[in-house]
């Protein structure tokens, strides 16, 4: 039988010509499925010319499609994004086609889906291979209270995946594969302006090992230095329920929970945080789990490995202390 | 100018009980209520009402008791509610649901502006909304936390994409996916909790929106994805020592912790 649809292509999220991280774990998950069915692995890229493309060749792409502009691809406007993708899809007819799960991926693939009028399957956390060579997408539903195993009767099959949930590609210098460059094309009558990107901090907690989390138990903003000094101590991020970030104690980029962050920390301490579903949705595959709270019957208990019981004003400054001990020792 | 805001009903996601050995969903389980960010979405079309004198209509799909999530809306500030309900519509996946909602979209005709939650707490899959700009061949501005200006013509937006807040310029129509960020939904006063409950709500079959999709595209004949198995996972197995009363065992605890995860 000969396929129409060939091939897993993953798309390369870039910003200023720098791909994001999620990119070499879709080419390591990627590759896999790949190699499973016998098929080349091809990587898209919309961006600007001259970037390092390489690398994603050094990480298991076969073929790098850049579809290049030094105007086109600077801001996120996903409209010029789609029409170029689209095109390339048309052309070289993928059997599956994987996104990244950032925002902006989670706003470009169902653009994409419907334009191609075929399936698509958002936030999976695991793909496999059927016995009939289609493609098993896994994602979580209901608030992360279930996983749907999914399978899509047209082609492209297409998913976006959720960041660190796989581990990168390794990275080798000896791989070779072919980069293939295309100009990218302006849309005809385009309806949205990007006027500007705000100055934010570009702060991540995404990226920490250790996060220190508080809650609705801190009695006021300040104390907020309390969870800082256990956090720096540590080496860690701190991090925030959606209760205090709502009042101001900490900044949208350090809420952690179903409408925040996602995180998935070695270490993660939750101080004076119950623990409702919409903050478990969030941090429940940390490593191990460290909570404190006065309430002995709060649900963050059930998920705990470790759970101290009592008041978070005298149990962090202890832990403070401990962690300072355990550095000396360890460090000299 | 018309604006659509789209809704949907959903179990209460803190009571909702999942049954691990069959693994489904005990809908009887939990009750019911409007998906708590297009409470967000809805604020957005209220607001542009009061700004620039907008007519908010109130669009989903469901079973007919999804009629009261619309009344509901009402309360809070939208002027007419529209529910695709018809057994054809079920199964529908997020392309089948797109495209019959698009389908009601073209029946309220010449819609200026469609607003949606980011995402629903159910399927959770953030989608629909962009897959609805797509069939309708309008901008799909998502990821929207804050609406900067509106005029009659074009309405200046905050995205939050990239990791980053960028501001986009656009003109009617384009649809809006509108995160919890983007403001605080209003509570309805009792006076509007009256007056919705005697509001009607007009119900739209299969047959009423035929001009506008074929009975290809809906439900689960319109549906490319199919859902082979349902895991209800088991929550991860954790240690669960508990200290009260006892600073000695936690701290020996946590100083264990640091050194199994490599903290220092």
């Amino acid at each position: 039988m000969i396929k129409d649809y060939s091939g897993v292509m993953v798309y390369a999220e870039q910003k200023n010509g720098k791909v994001h991280p999620v990119t070499y774990e879709l080419l390591n998950k990627g590759g896999e499925l790949a190699k499973t069915l016998g098929v080349p692995l091809m990587v898209v890229v919309p961006g600007p010319k001259g970037m390092n493309l390489k690398d994603l060749i050094y990480h298991g792409a076969d073929k790098v499609y850049h579809v290049s502009s030094d105007e086109l691809f600077n801001m996120p406007e996903e409209c010029v994004f789609a029409e170029n993708i689209n095109k390339l899809i048309q052309e070289v007819k993928p059997e599956i086609c994987l996104f990244g799960a950032t925002t902006f991926g989670r706003s470009l693939a169902p653009r994409i889906a419907a334009a191609q009028g075929c399936g698509m399957t958002a936030d999976c956390t695991d793909l496999q291979i059927d016995s009939d060579g289609l493609l098993i997408q896994i994602r979580p539903a209901f608030s992360e209270n279930i996983f749907a195993h999914i399978k899509s009767r047209t082609q492209p099959q297409m998913s976006t995946v959720r960041y660190k949930e796989f581990d990168p590609s390794i990275r080798d210098e000896s791989r070779s594969g072919e980069i293939i460059e295309i100009e990218g094309v302006a849309l005809k009558n385009p309806q949205v302006k990007v006027l500007e990107k705000l100055i934010t901090d570009d702060f991540d907690i995404t990226g920490y090992k250790v996060i220190v989390s508080g809650g609705k138990g801190l009695k006021n903003p300040d104390d907020m230095r309390l969870i800082e000094e256990l956090a720096n101590e540590l080496g860690g991020a701190v991090g925030a329920s959606r209760a205090i970030v709502d009042e101001g104690y900490a900044t949208k980029p350090h809420q952690v929970g179903y409408s925040g962050n996602r995180v998935k920390p070695d270490l993660y301490i939750a101080a004076g945080i119950s623990g409702a579903p919409q903050h478990l949705a969030g941090m429940k595959d940390a490593g191990i789990i460290v909570a404190i709270n006065s309430d002995p019957s709060a649900p963050i208990f059930n998920i705990a490995d470790i759970g101290i019981v009592g008041d978070l004003y005298e149990v962090i400054p202890y832990l403070i202390q401990s962690a300072k001990e355990a550095k000396i020792k360890k460090l000299g | 100018m018309k604006i659509v805001v789209l809704v949907k009903q959903v179990p209460d996601m803190d009571t909702v009980k999942f049954d691990r050995e069959k693994g489904v969903i005990d809908r009887a389980s939990a009750g019911v209520e409007v998906n708590p960010f297009d409470l967000n979405a809805l604020e957005v079309g209220v607001q542009l009402k009061d700004k620039l004198g907008a007519e908010v209509y109130v669009l989903s799909m469901g079973p007919p008791r999804a009629a009261e999530t619309l009344k509901d809306a009402i309360s809070r500030g939208a002027d007419a509610g529209y529910l695709l309900t018809d057994r054809l519509f079920g199964g529908a996946d997020c392309k089948a649901t797109s495209k019959t909602l698009v389908a009601g979209i073209k029946k309220i005709g010449n819609v200026d502006l469609v607003i949606a939650g980011l995402q629903t707490v159910d399927g959770d899959t953030g989608q629909v909304g962009g897959e609805i700009a797509q069939y309708l061949g309008v901008p799909g501005i998502c990821s929207v936390s804050e609406i900067k200006d509106a005029t009659e013509e074009k309405i200046t937006v905050v995205t939050d994409l990239w990791d980053g807040l960028y501001v986009k310029e656009v003109q009617y129509p384009c649809l809006l996916s509108v995160t919890k960020d983007v403001n605080i939904p209003r509570l309805p006063s009792f006076k509007d909790k009256i007056r919705a409950r005697k509001a009607e709500i007009t119900s739209w079959t299969y047959e009423d929106i035929s001009e506008f999709v074929t009975s290809e595209e809906i439900g689960i004949k319109g549906s490319p994805t199919i859902v082979k198995k349902i895991e209800v996972p088991h929550l991860h197995k954790r240690e669960g020592q508990q200290f009260r009363d006892d600073k000695a065992g936690a701290v020996f605890a946590f100083t264990e912790a640091l050194a199994n995860q490599k903290v220092f």
